[in-house]
Protein backbone atom coordinates (compact mmCIF):
# COMPACT_ATOMS: atom_id res chain seq x y z
CA UNK A 1 0.00 0.00 0.00
CA UNK A 2 0.97 3.74 -0.54
CA UNK A 3 2.50 4.57 2.98
CA UNK A 4 4.06 1.36 3.56
CA UNK A 5 5.91 1.66 0.45
CA UNK A 6 6.32 5.38 0.69
CA UNK A 7 10.46 4.88 0.99
CA UNK A 8 10.17 2.90 -2.26
CA UNK A 9 9.30 6.26 -3.94
CA UNK A 10 12.80 7.85 -5.82
CA UNK A 11 12.56 10.99 -6.79
CA UNK A 12 13.83 11.36 -10.73
CA UNK A 13 13.24 15.09 -11.95
CA UNK A 14 12.48 17.72 -9.29
CA UNK A 15 10.29 20.86 -10.60
CA UNK A 16 13.17 22.80 -11.30
CA UNK A 17 14.66 19.69 -13.48
CA UNK A 18 11.15 19.71 -15.26
CA UNK A 19 11.03 23.60 -16.10
CA UNK A 20 14.60 23.15 -17.60
CA UNK A 21 13.94 20.45 -19.49
CA UNK A 22 10.61 21.98 -20.91
CA UNK A 23 13.07 24.76 -22.22
CA UNK A 24 15.41 23.18 -23.34
CA UNK A 25 13.14 21.06 -25.66
CA UNK A 26 11.56 24.52 -26.62
CA UNK A 27 14.83 25.26 -27.88
CA UNK A 28 15.50 22.20 -30.10
CA UNK A 29 11.98 21.87 -31.28
CA UNK A 30 12.68 25.58 -32.89
CA UNK A 31 15.98 25.14 -33.68
CA UNK A 32 14.82 22.02 -35.35
CA UNK A 33 12.18 23.28 -37.15
CA UNK A 34 13.95 26.85 -38.21
CA UNK A 35 11.45 28.92 -36.08
CA UNK A 36 8.16 28.79 -35.20
CA UNK A 37 6.18 29.53 -37.91
CA UNK A 38 4.90 26.17 -39.29
CA UNK A 39 4.65 24.53 -35.91
CA UNK A 40 1.61 22.83 -33.84
CA UNK A 41 1.67 21.38 -30.93
CA UNK A 42 -0.99 18.25 -29.81
CA UNK A 43 -0.50 16.64 -25.83
CA UNK A 44 -1.73 13.47 -25.63
CA UNK A 45 -4.23 13.70 -22.02
CA UNK A 46 -3.66 14.50 -20.00
CA UNK A 47 -0.46 15.13 -18.83
CA UNK A 48 0.87 15.43 -22.39
CA UNK A 49 -1.93 18.32 -22.85
CA UNK A 50 -0.31 20.58 -19.83
CA UNK A 51 3.41 20.06 -21.16
CA UNK A 52 2.22 21.02 -24.58
CA UNK A 53 1.22 24.25 -22.89
CA UNK A 54 3.91 24.58 -21.39
CA UNK A 55 6.42 24.42 -24.13
CA UNK A 56 4.21 26.24 -26.40
CA UNK A 57 4.68 29.37 -24.20
CA UNK A 58 8.27 28.61 -24.04
CA UNK A 59 8.50 28.55 -28.04
CA UNK A 60 6.17 31.92 -27.57
CA UNK A 61 8.86 33.42 -25.22
CA UNK A 62 11.62 32.69 -27.96
CA UNK A 63 10.52 33.44 -31.22
CA UNK A 64 7.78 36.35 -30.04
CA UNK A 65 4.91 34.51 -31.94
CA UNK A 66 2.05 32.53 -30.52
CA UNK A 67 2.07 28.64 -31.62
CA UNK A 68 -0.91 26.66 -31.75
CA UNK A 69 -1.48 24.24 -28.93
CA UNK A 70 -3.91 21.42 -29.12
CA UNK A 71 -4.96 18.21 -27.50
CA UNK A 72 -5.43 14.64 -29.09
CA UNK A 73 -6.83 11.79 -27.33
CA UNK A 74 -6.08 8.58 -28.61
CA UNK A 75 -8.72 6.69 -26.81
CA UNK A 76 -10.37 5.79 -29.44
CA UNK A 77 -7.57 4.62 -31.75
CA UNK A 78 -6.15 2.17 -28.64
CA UNK A 79 -5.16 -1.34 -29.71
CA UNK A 80 -5.94 -2.16 -26.37
CA UNK A 81 -9.70 -1.55 -25.85
CA UNK A 82 -10.94 -4.72 -25.39
CA UNK A 83 -8.90 -5.79 -22.76
CA UNK A 84 -10.82 -3.70 -20.30
CA UNK A 85 -13.31 -2.20 -19.64
CA UNK A 86 -14.36 1.00 -21.34
CA UNK A 87 -12.88 4.02 -21.25
CA UNK A 88 -14.17 7.75 -20.54
CA UNK A 89 -13.00 10.00 -23.64
CA UNK A 90 -10.76 12.82 -23.33
CA UNK A 91 -11.21 16.09 -24.91
CA UNK A 92 -9.78 16.56 -28.73
CA UNK A 93 -9.16 20.06 -29.92
CA UNK A 94 -7.50 20.16 -32.93
CA UNK A 95 -5.93 24.01 -33.36
CA UNK A 96 -8.34 26.02 -36.10
CA UNK A 97 -5.40 26.44 -38.24
CA UNK A 98 -5.27 22.91 -38.76
CA UNK A 99 -2.72 20.40 -39.08
CA UNK A 100 -1.87 20.31 -43.33
CA UNK A 101 1.26 21.06 -44.29
CA UNK A 102 2.20 21.92 -40.38
CA UNK A 103 5.09 20.55 -38.16
CA UNK A 104 3.29 18.26 -35.82
CA UNK A 105 4.84 17.81 -32.88
CA UNK A 106 3.40 14.92 -30.44
CA UNK A 107 3.53 15.52 -26.89
CA UNK A 108 3.50 13.41 -24.40
CA UNK A 109 4.49 12.79 -20.02
CA UNK A 110 6.06 9.33 -20.69
CA UNK A 111 7.24 7.00 -23.52
CA UNK A 112 7.09 3.65 -22.80
CA UNK A 113 5.68 1.02 -25.36
CA UNK A 114 5.08 3.26 -27.68
CA UNK A 115 1.66 2.22 -28.33
CA UNK A 116 0.22 5.29 -27.70
CA UNK A 117 2.24 7.08 -29.96
CA UNK A 118 0.88 4.43 -32.74
CA UNK A 119 -2.52 5.03 -31.80
CA UNK A 120 -1.80 9.21 -31.91
CA UNK A 121 0.03 8.55 -35.39
CA UNK A 122 -3.57 6.98 -36.41
CA UNK A 123 -5.55 9.64 -35.42
CA UNK A 124 -3.39 12.29 -36.47
CA UNK A 125 -4.18 10.39 -40.31
CA UNK A 126 -7.76 10.98 -40.13
CA UNK A 127 -7.33 14.26 -38.97
CA UNK A 128 -5.23 15.43 -42.07
CA UNK A 129 -1.76 15.07 -43.50
CA UNK A 130 1.09 17.43 -41.77
CA UNK A 131 4.31 18.20 -43.37
CA UNK A 132 6.26 16.43 -40.69
CA UNK A 133 5.63 14.42 -37.54
CA UNK A 134 8.02 14.74 -34.03
CA UNK A 135 7.56 13.47 -31.23
CA UNK A 136 8.48 15.17 -27.80
CA UNK A 137 8.53 13.38 -24.47
CA UNK A 138 9.44 13.99 -20.32
CA UNK A 139 10.89 11.09 -19.91
CA UNK A 140 12.02 7.71 -22.31
CA UNK A 141 11.70 4.86 -20.13
CA UNK A 142 12.50 2.45 -22.57
CA UNK A 143 10.83 -0.79 -23.09
CA UNK A 144 9.82 -0.26 -26.46
CA UNK A 145 7.29 -2.87 -28.35
CA UNK A 146 7.22 -1.01 -31.46
CA UNK A 147 9.85 0.91 -33.87
CA UNK A 148 8.71 4.62 -32.38
CA UNK A 149 11.45 6.56 -31.10
CA UNK A 150 11.04 10.29 -29.83
CA UNK A 151 12.93 13.46 -31.32
CA UNK A 152 12.81 15.49 -27.88
CA UNK A 153 14.31 13.69 -24.54
CA UNK A 154 13.28 15.51 -21.53
CA UNK A 155 15.36 12.79 -19.37
CA UNK A 156 16.09 8.69 -20.45
CA UNK A 157 15.59 6.91 -17.50
CA UNK A 158 16.34 3.54 -17.13
CA UNK A 159 13.57 1.07 -15.54
CA UNK A 160 12.68 -2.14 -14.82
CA UNK A 161 9.16 -3.03 -16.83
CA UNK A 162 7.51 -3.64 -13.52
CA UNK A 163 8.20 0.09 -11.78
CA UNK A 164 5.67 2.52 -12.53
CA UNK A 165 6.72 6.53 -13.30
CA UNK A 166 4.65 9.09 -11.85
CA UNK A 167 4.00 12.55 -13.99
CA UNK A 168 3.45 15.56 -11.30
CA UNK A 169 2.48 18.57 -13.01
CA UNK A 170 1.15 21.58 -10.89
CA UNK A 171 -1.66 22.72 -12.81
CA UNK A 172 -3.34 18.85 -12.43
CA UNK A 173 -1.06 17.64 -9.17
CA UNK A 174 -0.26 21.03 -7.59
CA UNK A 175 3.38 20.06 -8.00
CA UNK A 176 5.94 19.32 -10.37
CA UNK A 177 7.81 15.92 -9.97
CA UNK A 178 8.82 12.75 -11.48
CA UNK A 179 8.88 9.78 -9.26
CA UNK A 180 9.60 5.88 -9.60
CA UNK A 181 8.16 3.30 -7.73
CA UNK A 182 8.99 -0.07 -7.08
CA UNK A 183 6.31 -2.14 -9.09
CA UNK A 184 4.71 -5.56 -8.08
CA UNK A 185 1.88 -3.25 -5.81
CA UNK A 186 -2.15 -4.04 -6.67
CA UNK B 1 -23.47 -1.08 -18.51
CA UNK B 2 -24.33 -4.26 -20.75
CA UNK B 3 -27.69 -2.61 -22.21
CA UNK B 4 -29.37 0.10 -22.93
CA UNK B 5 -33.11 -0.51 -22.52
CA UNK B 6 -34.52 2.41 -20.07
CA UNK B 7 -33.55 5.99 -19.46
CA UNK B 8 -34.71 4.91 -16.05
CA UNK B 9 -31.56 2.78 -15.80
CA UNK B 10 -28.69 5.15 -16.04
CA UNK B 11 -28.05 7.12 -12.72
CA UNK B 12 -26.75 10.26 -13.15
CA UNK B 13 -22.81 9.75 -13.42
CA UNK B 14 -23.85 7.32 -16.34
CA UNK B 15 -25.94 9.51 -18.17
CA UNK B 16 -23.41 12.47 -18.21
CA UNK B 17 -20.19 9.92 -19.31
CA UNK B 18 -23.01 9.59 -22.06
CA UNK B 19 -23.10 12.68 -23.17
CA UNK B 20 -19.95 13.80 -22.50
CA UNK B 21 -18.55 10.92 -24.70
CA UNK B 22 -21.27 12.28 -27.20
CA UNK B 23 -19.57 15.62 -27.22
CA UNK B 24 -16.18 14.53 -27.99
CA UNK B 25 -17.84 12.32 -30.81
CA UNK B 26 -19.64 15.48 -32.22
CA UNK B 27 -16.20 17.29 -32.22
CA UNK B 28 -15.08 14.57 -34.21
CA UNK B 29 -17.53 14.87 -36.84
CA UNK B 30 -16.25 18.28 -38.03
CA UNK B 31 -13.27 16.21 -39.98
CA UNK B 32 -12.62 15.67 -43.39
CA UNK B 33 -12.47 11.53 -42.31
CA UNK B 34 -15.38 10.88 -40.59
CA UNK B 35 -14.30 7.18 -39.07
CA UNK B 36 -13.07 5.53 -35.88
CA UNK B 37 -11.30 2.63 -36.32
CA UNK B 38 -12.76 2.00 -32.92
CA UNK B 39 -15.60 -0.81 -32.93
CA UNK B 40 -13.53 -2.66 -36.16
CA UNK B 41 -14.92 -6.45 -36.59
CA UNK B 42 -17.74 -6.01 -34.18
CA UNK B 43 -21.05 -6.57 -36.01
CA UNK B 44 -24.41 -4.44 -34.90
CA UNK B 45 -27.57 -5.48 -35.75
CA UNK B 46 -30.26 -3.20 -36.40
CA UNK B 47 -33.37 -4.81 -35.71
CA UNK B 48 -36.17 -3.01 -36.93
CA UNK B 49 -39.44 -4.32 -36.53
CA UNK B 50 -41.43 -1.41 -37.22
CA UNK B 51 -41.45 1.44 -39.53
CA UNK B 52 -38.29 4.61 -38.76
CA UNK B 53 -36.66 5.88 -41.03
CA UNK B 54 -34.18 8.42 -39.10
CA UNK B 55 -33.78 6.03 -36.14
CA UNK B 56 -32.25 3.64 -37.86
CA UNK B 57 -30.19 5.12 -40.31
CA UNK B 58 -29.01 7.16 -37.31
CA UNK B 59 -28.03 3.98 -35.48
CA UNK B 60 -26.49 2.97 -38.57
CA UNK B 61 -24.60 6.02 -38.90
CA UNK B 62 -23.28 6.14 -36.05
CA UNK B 63 -21.99 2.20 -35.88
CA UNK B 64 -20.32 2.97 -39.38
CA UNK B 65 -18.45 5.93 -38.07
CA UNK B 66 -17.17 3.65 -35.64
CA UNK B 67 -15.88 0.50 -38.34
CA UNK B 68 -18.33 -1.42 -36.73
CA UNK B 69 -20.50 -3.78 -39.40
CA UNK B 70 -23.97 -3.51 -40.08
CA UNK B 71 -26.61 -5.32 -40.88
CA UNK B 72 -30.59 -4.23 -41.10
CA UNK B 73 -33.08 -6.79 -40.29
CA UNK B 74 -36.27 -5.19 -41.12
CA UNK B 75 -39.64 -7.00 -40.44
CA UNK B 76 -41.09 -6.59 -43.55
CA UNK B 77 -40.18 -8.92 -46.41
CA UNK B 78 -38.31 -10.95 -43.57
CA UNK B 79 -38.73 -14.30 -41.93
CA UNK B 80 -40.45 -12.21 -39.31
CA UNK B 81 -43.82 -11.35 -41.46
CA UNK B 82 -43.68 -15.12 -42.12
CA UNK B 83 -44.51 -15.93 -38.54
CA UNK B 84 -41.44 -16.47 -37.30
CA UNK B 85 -41.11 -15.40 -33.65
CA UNK B 86 -39.08 -12.71 -31.56
CA UNK B 87 -36.83 -15.82 -29.70
CA UNK B 88 -35.91 -17.18 -33.44
CA UNK B 89 -35.04 -14.41 -34.48
CA UNK B 90 -33.00 -13.78 -32.12
CA UNK B 91 -31.24 -17.16 -32.15
CA UNK B 92 -30.31 -16.73 -35.71
CA UNK B 93 -28.96 -13.30 -35.09
CA UNK B 94 -26.68 -14.80 -32.26
CA UNK B 95 -26.02 -17.95 -34.64
CA UNK B 96 -24.34 -15.07 -36.98
CA UNK B 97 -22.55 -13.65 -34.03
CA UNK B 98 -24.41 -10.24 -33.16
CA UNK B 99 -22.21 -8.21 -30.88
CA UNK B 100 -25.15 -5.22 -30.28
CA UNK B 101 -28.50 -5.69 -31.38
CA UNK B 102 -30.75 -2.39 -31.98
CA UNK B 103 -34.23 -3.27 -31.83
CA UNK B 104 -36.86 -1.21 -32.16
CA UNK B 105 -40.63 -3.25 -32.02
CA UNK B 106 -44.50 -2.47 -31.53
CA UNK B 107 -44.55 -4.34 -28.27
CA UNK B 108 -43.54 -2.96 -25.07
CA UNK B 109 -41.13 -4.85 -23.43
CA UNK B 110 -39.58 -6.60 -26.21
CA UNK B 111 -35.86 -5.45 -25.87
CA UNK B 112 -36.40 -6.36 -22.12
CA UNK B 113 -37.37 -9.57 -22.84
CA UNK B 114 -34.49 -10.15 -25.77
CA UNK B 115 -32.20 -8.51 -23.36
CA UNK B 116 -33.19 -11.09 -20.31
CA UNK B 117 -34.10 -14.31 -22.07
CA UNK B 118 -30.28 -15.40 -22.76
CA UNK B 119 -31.03 -15.96 -26.57
CA UNK B 120 -28.45 -13.94 -27.17
CA UNK B 121 -24.54 -12.57 -25.43
CA UNK B 122 -24.29 -9.30 -27.09
CA UNK B 123 -25.97 -6.39 -25.80
CA UNK B 124 -29.30 -4.57 -26.55
CA UNK B 125 -29.83 -1.10 -27.53
CA UNK B 126 -33.79 0.11 -27.10
CA UNK B 127 -34.12 1.95 -30.45
CA UNK B 128 -38.10 2.41 -29.24
CA UNK B 129 -40.46 -0.42 -27.98
CA UNK B 130 -44.40 -0.04 -28.37
CA UNK B 131 -45.70 2.98 -25.94
CA UNK B 132 -42.87 2.11 -23.42
CA UNK B 133 -39.64 3.93 -23.71
CA UNK B 134 -36.84 5.40 -26.49
CA UNK B 135 -34.20 6.15 -24.05
CA UNK B 136 -31.59 7.21 -27.15
CA UNK B 137 -34.14 10.02 -27.91
CA UNK B 138 -33.70 11.11 -24.06
CA UNK B 139 -29.93 11.10 -24.73
CA UNK B 140 -30.34 13.13 -27.57
CA UNK B 141 -32.67 15.74 -26.12
CA UNK B 142 -31.05 15.78 -23.20
CA UNK B 143 -27.42 16.99 -25.29
CA UNK B 144 -29.48 19.59 -27.31
CA UNK B 145 -30.76 21.13 -24.34
CA UNK B 146 -27.61 21.05 -22.41
CA UNK B 147 -25.99 22.21 -25.55
CA UNK B 148 -28.21 25.37 -26.26
CA UNK B 149 -28.90 25.85 -21.91
CA UNK B 150 -26.03 24.99 -19.84
CA UNK B 151 -22.87 25.66 -22.21
CA UNK B 152 -22.70 22.08 -23.39
CA UNK B 153 -21.08 21.23 -19.88
CA UNK B 154 -22.61 19.28 -16.69
CA UNK B 155 -26.58 18.50 -15.87
CA UNK B 156 -29.93 19.92 -17.08
CA UNK B 157 -30.07 21.48 -12.98
CA UNK B 158 -33.14 24.11 -12.59
CA UNK B 159 -33.61 23.72 -15.99
CA UNK B 160 -37.85 23.56 -16.85
CA UNK B 161 -38.73 21.70 -19.92
CA UNK B 162 -42.49 21.46 -21.07
CA UNK B 163 -43.52 18.31 -23.06
CA UNK B 164 -46.68 19.00 -24.92
CA UNK B 165 -49.16 16.51 -26.69
CA UNK B 166 -49.64 13.09 -26.91
CA UNK B 167 -48.26 11.79 -23.86
CA UNK B 168 -50.00 8.44 -23.67
CA UNK B 169 -48.71 7.20 -26.45
CA UNK B 170 -45.17 8.44 -26.52
CA UNK B 171 -42.13 6.50 -25.49
CA UNK B 172 -40.04 9.88 -26.29
CA UNK B 173 -42.00 11.50 -23.41
CA UNK B 174 -41.49 8.85 -20.78
CA UNK B 175 -37.81 8.20 -21.19
CA UNK B 176 -37.41 12.42 -21.22
CA UNK B 177 -39.37 12.73 -17.78
CA UNK B 178 -36.81 9.91 -16.52
CA UNK B 179 -33.99 11.12 -18.15
CA UNK B 180 -34.54 14.52 -17.15
CA UNK B 181 -35.70 14.33 -13.20
CA UNK B 182 -32.36 12.65 -13.32
CA UNK B 183 -30.25 15.22 -14.82
CA UNK B 184 -32.09 17.88 -12.49
CA UNK B 185 -34.73 19.52 -14.96
CA UNK B 186 -38.13 20.24 -14.17
CA UNK B 187 -40.50 18.62 -16.06
CA UNK B 188 -44.36 20.04 -16.96
CA UNK B 189 -46.13 17.79 -19.17
CA UNK B 190 -48.95 19.32 -20.85
CA UNK B 191 -51.83 17.48 -22.62
CA UNK B 192 -55.47 16.97 -22.79
CA UNK B 193 -56.21 14.59 -20.04
CA UNK B 194 -57.70 12.07 -22.47
CA UNK B 195 -54.18 11.97 -23.83
CA UNK B 196 -52.70 11.56 -20.69
CA UNK B 197 -51.70 7.54 -18.92
CA UNK B 198 -53.17 6.61 -15.89
CA UNK B 199 -51.22 6.42 -12.67
CA UNK B 200 -49.18 9.84 -13.72
CA UNK B 201 -48.93 10.37 -9.95
CA UNK B 202 -46.24 8.45 -9.53
CA UNK B 203 -44.58 10.29 -12.51
CA UNK B 204 -41.63 13.21 -10.96
CA UNK B 205 -43.35 15.77 -13.08
CA UNK B 206 -46.39 18.41 -13.30
CA UNK B 207 -49.33 17.97 -15.41
CA UNK B 208 -51.06 21.09 -16.98
CA UNK B 209 -53.73 21.31 -18.94
CA UNK B 210 -53.51 24.73 -20.62
CA UNK B 211 -50.85 25.58 -22.29
CA UNK B 212 -50.35 29.27 -22.40
CA UNK B 213 -49.94 28.92 -18.83
CA UNK B 214 -47.29 27.08 -19.13
CA UNK B 215 -44.92 28.60 -21.83
CA UNK B 216 -43.77 31.93 -20.30
CA UNK B 217 -41.99 29.92 -17.58
CA UNK B 218 -39.86 26.93 -19.36
CA UNK B 219 -36.80 27.00 -21.20
CA UNK B 220 -37.19 24.67 -23.29
CA UNK B 221 -40.51 22.93 -24.74
CA UNK B 222 -40.85 20.07 -26.80
CA UNK B 223 -43.94 19.07 -29.09
CA UNK B 224 -44.98 15.66 -29.82
CA UNK B 225 -46.52 14.10 -32.50
CA UNK B 226 -49.92 14.09 -32.83
CA UNK B 227 -49.66 9.26 -33.53
CA UNK B 228 -52.80 9.05 -35.83
CA UNK B 229 -51.04 5.26 -36.30
CA UNK B 230 -51.63 5.05 -32.34
CA UNK B 231 -55.27 6.20 -32.43
CA UNK B 232 -58.18 3.63 -32.62
CA UNK B 233 -60.30 5.49 -30.18
CA UNK B 234 -61.36 9.48 -30.05
CA UNK B 235 -58.91 11.12 -28.13
CA UNK B 236 -59.96 14.59 -29.29
CA UNK B 237 -62.72 15.84 -31.49
CA UNK B 238 -61.26 16.95 -34.14
CA UNK B 239 -57.68 17.79 -35.28
CA UNK B 240 -58.52 21.52 -35.70
CA UNK B 241 -59.24 21.94 -32.11
CA UNK B 242 -56.41 19.95 -31.22
CA UNK B 243 -54.33 22.28 -32.57
CA UNK B 244 -56.04 25.47 -31.10
CA UNK B 245 -55.63 24.28 -27.82
CA UNK B 246 -52.15 22.34 -28.19
CA UNK B 247 -50.60 23.23 -31.15
CA UNK B 248 -47.43 25.52 -30.95
CA UNK B 249 -48.06 28.17 -33.39
CA UNK B 250 -46.26 32.13 -34.15
CA UNK B 251 -48.14 33.47 -31.30
CA UNK B 252 -47.58 30.99 -28.54
CA UNK B 253 -43.89 30.58 -29.51
CA UNK B 254 -43.61 34.52 -28.80
CA UNK B 255 -45.21 33.51 -24.99
CA UNK B 256 -41.89 31.87 -24.58
CA UNK B 257 -38.60 33.35 -23.04
CA UNK B 258 -36.19 35.02 -25.07
CA UNK B 259 -33.35 32.24 -24.72
CA UNK B 260 -35.94 28.83 -25.00
CA UNK B 261 -35.61 26.71 -27.33
CA UNK B 262 -38.32 24.47 -29.16
CA UNK B 263 -37.62 20.72 -29.97
CA UNK B 264 -39.24 18.13 -31.29
CA UNK B 265 -38.14 14.07 -32.06
CA UNK B 266 -39.91 14.21 -35.66
CA UNK B 267 -41.42 13.42 -37.65
CA UNK B 268 -43.00 16.46 -37.24
CA UNK B 269 -46.96 17.49 -38.77
CA UNK B 270 -47.07 20.64 -40.08
CA UNK B 271 -50.34 22.56 -39.07
CA UNK B 272 -50.89 19.88 -36.47
CA UNK B 273 -48.77 20.35 -33.48
CA UNK B 274 -46.44 22.51 -35.04
CA UNK B 275 -46.84 25.70 -37.14
CA UNK B 276 -44.44 26.27 -40.25
CA UNK B 277 -43.47 29.25 -38.77
CA UNK B 278 -42.26 27.63 -35.57
CA UNK B 279 -41.03 25.03 -37.69
CA UNK B 280 -38.76 27.41 -39.48
CA UNK B 281 -38.06 29.69 -36.61
CA UNK B 282 -34.02 29.90 -35.36
CA UNK B 283 -35.93 28.61 -32.02
CA UNK B 284 -36.78 25.16 -33.41
CA UNK B 285 -33.25 22.72 -33.14
CA UNK B 286 -34.76 19.76 -34.73
CA UNK B 287 -32.05 19.31 -37.59
CA UNK B 288 -29.62 19.96 -34.35
CA UNK B 289 -31.52 17.13 -32.76
CA UNK B 290 -31.01 15.15 -35.77
CA UNK B 291 -26.94 15.31 -36.19
CA UNK B 292 -27.05 15.05 -32.19
CA UNK B 293 -28.62 11.82 -32.40
CA UNK B 294 -25.58 10.55 -34.57
CA UNK B 295 -23.12 11.79 -31.92
CA UNK B 296 -25.21 10.23 -29.05
CA UNK B 297 -25.84 6.44 -30.03
CA UNK B 298 -22.02 6.55 -31.63
CA UNK B 299 -21.79 7.19 -27.83
CA UNK B 300 -23.63 5.05 -26.62
CA UNK B 301 -22.55 2.14 -29.17
CA UNK B 302 -18.78 2.67 -27.90
CA UNK B 303 -19.64 2.79 -24.20
CA UNK B 304 -21.77 -0.86 -24.95
CA UNK B 305 -19.27 -2.11 -27.19
CA UNK B 306 -15.93 -0.29 -27.14
CA UNK B 307 -14.19 -2.27 -23.74
CA UNK B 308 -14.11 -5.88 -22.74
CA UNK B 309 -17.05 -8.02 -22.94
CA UNK B 310 -18.60 -7.68 -19.25
CA UNK B 311 -19.29 -11.48 -18.53
CA UNK B 312 -21.81 -11.18 -15.94
CA UNK B 313 -24.59 -7.89 -15.35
Amino acid sequence: MGSARAHDLRTVLSGDDIARASRRIAHEIVEKAKGASDLVLLGIPTRGVTLAHRIGKAISEIEGVDVPVGALDITLYRDDLRLRPTRALEETSIPDVGIDGKIVVLVDDVLFSGRTIRAALDALNDVGRPAAVRLAVLVDRGHRELPIRPDYVGKNIPTSPTEKVRVRLSEIDDMDLVEISAGGEE
Amino acid sequence: MRHLLSAGDLDRDQALLILDTAAEMAALSDRSVKKLPTLRGRTVVNLFFEDSTRTRISFELAAKRLSADVINFAAKGSSVSKGESLKDTALTLEAMGADAVVIRHWDSGAPYRLAHADWIGGSVVNAGDGTHEHPTQALLDAYTMRRHLRDGKGALEGVRVAIVGDILHSRVARSNVLLLQTLGAEVTLVAPPTLLPIGMETWPCEVSYDIDSVLPKVDAVMMLRVQQERMQAAYFPTAREYSRLYGLNGDRMRLLPEHAIVLHPGPMNRGMEISAEVADSDRAVMVEQVANGVSVRMAVLYLLLGGAKELSE
